[in-house]
């Protein structure tokens, strides 16, 4: 029993994540109104704490813990850090959004903070158990939080959709697992792998259990043909929650097709290639294609992250470590690229107005050129145009998917990325060409004023000179799939 | 003729189906949908609880207790969206969530 405490020190930053949580729960009894802002200060100050302690603790090595339940490698360090500045930039975008309609209050920290807790452990995760305990904490906080908004008609239906749907794909995932756990006799991912590996006994029940498990992932990704809550989730949820859905919470669900797929089934990549083929054709064609006939920016958004997720498969698919390096460097620059993209939207809005509509852009040049020109990073990255990140992103999974000879596919994904183009395009047209028929002035805080310049600015700098966030994910994936 | 492994699989699997087909043909009541995902939860138990007894392995059954308190809390979640869902919309018939499509 003297490991214990080795255990508790590679948990240590999900241990400072959630005591800080239960701080923030019991904080917000006694803090008067006024002094809300300290709810703020701590929740940042717990992210930071994390940052610091999963960086100062890095190792090369992969680190067991919690009799293999948990599992600290350079993949799950590199994501959490991903997360933690997902998470950071989100609550400091949302501030006066969440402020300005009275959210800002104690649950909207604790929830985020919880919901974080749950993509650390959905990422350090290396037994089915843990994978669905991190999964559930983070699915019940998303649930709480699209629903906090607690007299709007549109984000309770949000709420309750996303709910029906999310527990449905819960039991999917939870229905393949009892079946892969019946052929195999193990929970934990490398028992699995090396059952697999030393000779698949029932290989239709396997192929059973493998669908179940890729129809739960692809609805937790929100990959086509399990793509139905996205629009409705985004479009339902205030903007401050859509942003925190649309970001941090991809990078876990990342996380967990790396654990079960590529870790636990690698033995079965000829059968989850295939399915991964349709999904991410379906998810690039519908993406791309419903999107043009949105007029909600967020709902288009929303269509715009199912094609993004249909390029991210196309990484998985081509089944080799350049593919999943790719894929990793597809899901962090993505998840840049949305905080920008939102964090315009929360910008632009205020007090009773949303700024949701396309219509809400037109003319921002006039506006302000600064924040016109950073949406157009925005845009020119999310379409992939060189020289920003969003191009580098693309061309390295393209590139992975070429290696492993999937030609058609490729050529494909390039006509769908030049029709995803017109839409993204458009609104900059709406921007530049377009005379405003809102004329309010920009009011933001100055942090979420400098952040958001930064983080627009950063996929120009990260898509001229990609070769470091390149190295790292090329790094933490070799060190940590065998 | 004794009761194998494979009559539990077969009920848990028709659980599992009627569950599914719960969700998605019920287009009356939200409350029967939060039915038919308890449903579907008590299936995948009854796999994990026959393959445990089957395999000799007590990790099957350990799990089960987590997704039954897990079952739990989703419930307790998914009834407090439908007391704000009958609040602001006055109904929980399926049919009138249409206010976000496009």
């Amino acid at each position: 029993m003297n490991a214990i405490s080795f255990d508790l020190m590679t948990a240590l930053p999900e241990i400072l994540v959630l005591a800080m949580a239960m701080f923030i729960l019991l904080l917000d009894l006694f803090l008067k109104p006024a002094n809300r802002f300290l709810i703020y200060v701590f929740s940042q100050l717990a992210l930071l704490g994390a940052a610091v302690i999963t960086a100062l603790t890095h190792t090369s090595v992969v680190e067991y813990a919690f009799n293999g339940l948990f599992v600290d490698d350079p993949l799950a360090d590199v994501l959490k850090l991903g997360i933690y500045l997902a998470t950071s930039v989100t609550l400091i975008y949302t501030r006066s959004y969440i402020s300005l309609r009275g959210m800002f209050r104690g649950e909207f920290y604790a929830l985020v903070l919880f919901s974080t807790l749950g993509m650390m452990i959905m990422v350090s995760g290396q037994h089915f158990l843990t994978l669905y305990m991190g999964l559930e904490l983070l699915s019940l906080s998303l649930y709480a939080l699209v629903a906090l908004d607690r007299d709007n008609a549109s984000s309770t239906e949000a709420a309750m959709k996303y709910f029906v749907l999310g527990a449905l794909a819960s039991g999917m995932l939870l229905y393949g697992m009892s079946m892969l756990y019946g052929v195999t006799g193990h929970l934990d991912i490398n028992g699995v792998a090396e059952a697999l590996l030393n000779g698949a006994p029932d290989h239709g029940v396997l192929v059973l259990g493998l669908v179940f498990i890729v129809a739960g992932l692809a609805f937790k990704l929100g990959a086509a043909p399990f793509q139905m809550w996205v629009p409705d989730v985004y479009h339902g949820s205030p903007t401050a929650v859509t942003l925190f859905i649309g970001s941090a919470t991809k990078i876990a669900a990342f996380a967990m097709v790396v654990r079960l797929l590529i870790q636990a089934m690698f033995v079965l990549a000829a059968d989850w290639q295939g399915m991964l083929i349709i999904m991410a054709v379906l998810s690039m064609a519908v993406g791309n294609i419903a999107a043009i006939a949105q007029t909600n920016i967020k709902r288009m958004l929303a269509y715009s992250t199912i094609s993004h997720i249909g390029f991210l498969l196309l990484g998985f698919l081509s089944a080799s470590l350049n593919g999943y390096a790719s894929a990793t460097f597809y899901i962090l620059s993505y998840v840049l690229m949305t905080l920008a993209g939102f964090g315009i939207i929360l910008l632009l809005s205020r007090k009773g107005f949303e700024a949701d509509k396309l219509e809400d852009l037109k003319g921002l040049n006039q506006r302000s050129p600064w924040y016109a020109f950073l949406m157009l990073l925005v845009m020119f990255s999310m379409a992939g145009i060189p020289p920003t990140l969003g191009f580098y992103a693309k061309f390295t999974v393209l590139q992975a998917a070429l290696q492993a000879g999937f030609i058609v596919l490729v050529v494909f994904a390039v006509i769908m990325a030049l029709i995803g183009a017109f839409y993204y395009l458009r609104v900059v047209k709406y921007m530049y060409f377009d005379e405003p028929e809102d004329h309010a002035a920009i009011v933001a805080p100055v942090d979420m004023k400098l952040v958001l310049s930064i983080n627009a600015i950063g996929l120009l700098i990260l898509g001229m000179l990609p070769q470091r966030l390149m190295d790292a994910c090329a790094y933490a994936i070799i060190h940590s799939i065998q | 003729m004794s009761v194998g492994l494979s009559h539990y699989l077969i009920l848990g699997s028709i659980l599992f189906a009627i569950s599914v087909i719960g969700i998605f043909l019920n287009r009356k009541n939200v409350i029967v949908l939060l039915m038919a995902i308890e449903l579907m939860l008590l299936a995948v138990n009854m796999n994990f609880i026959a393959f445990s007894h089957y395999l000799n392995d007590i990790a099957g059954q350990v799990f089960v207790f987590f997704i039954l308190t897990v079952a739990a809390a989703e419930s307790a979640i998914g009834l407090a969206i439908l007391v704000l869902l009958f609040r602001n919309l006055k109904t929980i018939n399926v049919d009138d969530l249409d206010s976000l499509k496009g």
